[in-house]
């Protein structure tokens, strides 16, 4: 191969590069070690982690039952190991597997169509207000405080300099849902869309119909955010016309934060201004149904400075794992799995006493005294989310999530620490409340 | 010329999973039950329960494997052989690394578990830091953003955020005509007019141009090193001192930074600041199109303007600042694809410094041996030496009506992937190859055979390459049909 480039050693392909570039000494990182040390490495970097907790945080991140199928399906190369799917005759299966994805996240979410992906809930809910502002021709944004804060914090960031000012709309402080008094109060004809999330930051499920009438009323559009994909299996789709929302829960690990998968579902009339990837159905040349990309003219390789996004990657990989779990789970399973949930955050609450009102499906908020996460944890168990980072107006509650993996025993023990002196100030009746 | 590579064989049919579903069916076993069951309109209220979602997959275990598995094989993967994408860089996925993304302590590590019982996970995010900065030659790095269009984003966004604080943070961004299109997406996003700048004969920076460009309202260039023609911005120290004269900043796409690794450092030539793509460099997995990982690496003066948290070691152990007033604030949820950043710092380890460099020096010659057995067979528009990847026209096949659309098609018949087609867009028609160091002479071989087969054919049966693929279970794909009338999801007939 040297002799064919006509040199004699390959350093020789770098001698054009000028002088003042290059570096001159080695890279000061140590040598390359084994498979084994590799292994090994991580695993003792795991094992200064939490290893082996029961675990009461939700947040925005879920611990839900992996099945096994999932990691069986994304480890095959073919999937795990090709690119974006440009050339159609040799990426059906990709192509045929985000077809899928999109049809379950309609059926799911009830919206006429759905993209192949973002890169997680935070960046969808951020992509989805721009889409909002597009197609509107309006900037204003109207977003309820009951929203996870980190998106929040992403949506400033991306709002910040498209001229797209924020305005925050707060929650009833009884029932923990958007006060939808304070959004009607607050907005006006420069709102290109009001944002909610449901089941919202404290577990309760908002009256987005509702939210989205008030909307409508003013020229703006509504969209719908969401963190616990299962709540999807129970609850009735909203009346959005965007939602954009975080699959974490469909068997994405949570890997200290990601990778995830986001999505955007809107109504057909949108269609042109969706930002991301779209798959859509047609033939070969020997009029066989084929997968291939579509409406590019939408994105960033063509469109340049005018895409609807400049993203490229959606995230594949984690979409077919949502894709598999949701086969997997199926019609039947996965609304099972919601009611799993449904029941076991309500056997936990009704030994507690929760601070909002509001329905709840798998999250809710509590009064907790300072030292409970702490005792929690002496018995190998991470209790909930202080709320005072984010809420200084909670301070001295959590937030408190149970799935279909919290044990029984571990929830008992989750009650105990943060009612150590229930059984004798509260009425019993309150304690069984459910 | 026989194709060496491939030869037919049976590949399954399969249905949609909706089409696969009867009533009934199920994969799935959840356990009892411990508590007792609650009702969900007594506990949600009846006008938030849903019905039964129509149409969602019932299928059984068996079939669901069967029906993933059958998709798998109508893929083309880097497991089968040379992905020679240009400016994709489809290098190997070493499995290592998907077995330790799996560790269970790092799996299951939930990002608001209490920092006492996250120090593996951190350690784990400084290690990869402290060995990115080392590779860049940079003062700082954030790992939070997800893929390389986010980094770019971040890192206009920093250069904003360090301009508003000198008073004023400009209003243009240039970008070479050879730049890949994100770059103007990003510029736009982050509130930037966008401006290109022209290419010289070579295919280079202008200079003078760029000279003549930058005035006061510059913010900064995004500048890809080496470029899209897969050459070294020979003259980028000279760019930045231009820039950096007028107050200005340089910004490097990193896409190709698998040319320079552990060869040239940016930090070292006159960079400001710069993405990785550590689904191209540092070999995590496409996965058919994400999840990438985009770190953003910047010289000290842009530190203080880092997305939160900020990772900071307090006595021994790792904690998160996130008391940062001058901060772009957040470009993501949490702290970045941490699954991802697991399988980087794995591929760092394995390859050690010397390793690392020698992936990029093997990167280099494979290109530059197909460059010079394809030369005779394809128009080269641009003659500099090139790094990692080569670019070539089709202006010598066009002439006898066969694009670089149609060699590509061709070339799955020769069971490769295709080059990247049509891009950069200052070559015409043009073949972007890039073999990665991944290939042996043995894969580069069957490949330079492969093209210059094709162009034989071209000469004598151009009709067999203009209507390829022959050789695949889907024959060439109607795009137009696709976008002319959309269909975006299955509906029952």
């Amino acid at each position: 191969m040297l002799d064919a480039c006509g040199v004699e050693s390959p350093e020789d392909l770098f001698a054009h590069l000028p002088e003042a570039v290059r570096l001159q000494q080695p890279l000061r990182l140590p040598a390359g070690i084994s498979e084994y040390e590799i292994v090994d490495y991580f695993r003792r970097c795991g094992d200064r982690n939490a290893n082996g907790y029961a675990t009461f945080l939700g947040a925005g991140v879920y611990s839900h039952y992996r099945p096994v199928l999932v990691d069986t399906v994304v480890s095959r190369g073919e999937f795990l190991t090709s690119y974006t799917p440009y050339q159609a005759e040799i990426s059906q299966g990709t192509l045929t597997t985000i077809f899928e994805f999109q049809t379950m996240i309609c059926q799911l979410t009830g919206m006429d169509l759905a993209n192949a992906s973002m890169y997680d809930g935070s960046t969808g809910l951020a992509e989805a207000a721009l889409m909002a502002a597009r197609l509107t021709s309006k900037g204003g944004l109207l977003v309820a405080r009951s929203v996870h804060p980190e998106y929040q914090e992403v949506l400033q960031t991306y709002a910040k300099n498209q001229g797209m000012p924020i305005t925050e709309f707060g929650y009833d402080p009884e029932t923990g849902a958007a006060d939808l008094n304070d959004l009607e109060h607050k907005l006006n004809d420069l709102t290109a869309a009001v944002i909610v999330q449901s089941p919202n930051f404290f577990g309760v499920v908002e009256d987005v119909n509702r939210a989205a009438e008030i909307a409508h009323k003013r020229g703006a559009l509504l969209v719908m955010g969401f963190t616990e994909a299962v709540s999807l299996g129970i609850l009735e789709p909203p009346a959005a016309d965007i939602v954009a929302g975080e699959l974490q829960s469909f068997a994405i690990s949570p890997s200290y934060g990601g990778p995830y998968a986001g999505i955007i579902a809107t109504r057909e009339k949108f269609a042109r201004q969706m930002p991301g990837r779209l798959v859509g159905e047609t033939t070969d040349t020997h009029g066989n149904r084929a997968f291939c990309l579509t409406l590019a003219t939408r994105e960033q390789h063509i469109r340049r400075e005018k895409a609807t996004s400049n993203i490229c990657t959606n995230q594949a990989l984690i979409a077919l794992m949502a894709t598999v779990f949701m086969t997997v789970y199926g019609k039947q399973g996965l609304r099972e799995l919601a009611e799993q949930n449904l029941a076991k955050a309500h056997y936990l609450a009704g030994k507690l006493k929760p601070r909002f009102s509001g329905p709840f499906f798998n999250e809710f908020v509590v009064s907790a005294p300072d030292d409970a996460n702490r005792l929690l944890l002496e018995k190998k168990i991470i209790g909930g989310l202080p709320l005072d980072r984010f809420y200084p107006e909670l301070s001295g509650t959590m937030l408190l999530c149970a799935t279909e993996m919290s044990r029984r025993a571990d929830m008992d023990d989750v009650a105990q620490a943060l009612m150590p002196a229930a059984p004798a100030l509260l009425p019993a009746q309150t304690n069984e409340r459910s | 010329m026989p194709i060496k590579k491939v030869r037919s064989h049976i590949s399954p049919n399969e249905v949609l999973l909706f089409e696969r579903s009867s009533p009934g069916k199920k994969a799935y076993q959840l356990p009892e039950l411990d508590v007792p069951a609650v009702d969900p309109t007594t506990a949600l209220g009846a006008t938030n329960v849903r019905a039964e979602i129509t149409g969602f997959p019932e299928v059984s275990e068996v079939e669901a494997i069967r029906h993933f598995t059958r998709l798998s094989t109508w893929n083309y993967a880097i497991d089968h052989g040379m992905y020679p994408l240009g400016s994709c860089t489809m290098k190997y996925n070493p499995r290592v690394n998907e077995l330790v993304a799996r560790t269970e302590g790092l799996a299951w590590a939930h990002p608001y578990q209490p920092e006492s019982l996250s120090q593996g996970a951190m350690e784990v995010m400084a290690h990869l830091e402290s060995a990115l900065l080392e590779i860049t030659g940079m003062d700082a790095v954030t790992l939070q953003p997800a893929a390389g269009a986010q980094g770019e984003l971040t890192g206009i966004l920093l250069i904003r955020a360090l301009l508003q604080k000198r008073g004023n943070p400009r209003k243009k961004i240039l970008i070479p005509d050879s730049a890949h299109g994100t770059n103007p997406a990003t510029a736009a996003i982050a509130g930037y007019v966008v401006e290109n700048i022209r290419s010289d004969e070579h295919g280079l920076l202008d200079l003078a141009a760029l000279e003549k460009s930058v005035t006061e309202d510059v913010a900064g260039l995004m500048v890809t090193n080496p470029n899209t023609l897969g050459v070294f911005e020979s003259r980028i120290i000279a760019a930045a001192e231009v820039l950096h004269r007028k107050g200005a900043l340089l910004y490097m796409d990193g896409a190709n930074m698998n040319a320079l690794v552990g060869i040239a450092r940016p930090g070292d030539f006159g960079v400001d600041v710069m993405h990785l793509n550590l689904h191209k460099t540092f070999s995590t997995p496409h996965g058919g199109g994400g999840p990438g990982g985009g770190p953003v690496a910047v010289k000290k003066h842009l530190e203080p303007f880092l997305p939160v948290p900020r990772l900071k070691r307090a006595g021994d152990q790792w904690t998160f600042d996130y008391d940062r007033p001058d901060s772009i604030g957040k470009v993501k949820a949490f702290y970045g694809n941490f699954g991802v950043l697991v399988r980087a710092l794995a591929y760092i380890l394995a390859h050690g410094g010397n390793g690392l460099r020698a992936a990029t020096v093997d990167a280099v010659l494979n290109a530059n041996y197909i460059r010079k057995m394809l030369e005779p067979y394809f128009d080269l528009p641009y003659a500099l030496p090139n790094m990692h990847e080569v670019v070539f026209s089709d202006e010598r096949q066009a002439r006898l009506g066969v694009r670089t659309g149609d060699i590509a098609k061709r070339l799955i018949d020769y069971g490769f992937h295709p080059y990247t087609v049509s891009f950069p867009l200052i070559v015409r028609g043009a073949m972007m190859i890039e073999p990665t160091e991944t290939e042996g002479k043995r894969e580069l071989d069957l490949f330079i055979d492969a093209m210059i087969s094709i162009a034989k054919e071209i000469e004598t049966e151009p009709e067999t390459v203009k209507s390829a693929p022959h050789n695949t279970r889907t024959s060439r794909v109607d795009e137009v049909k696709a976008a002319r009338k959309p269909v975006l999801k299955w509906s029952p007939a």
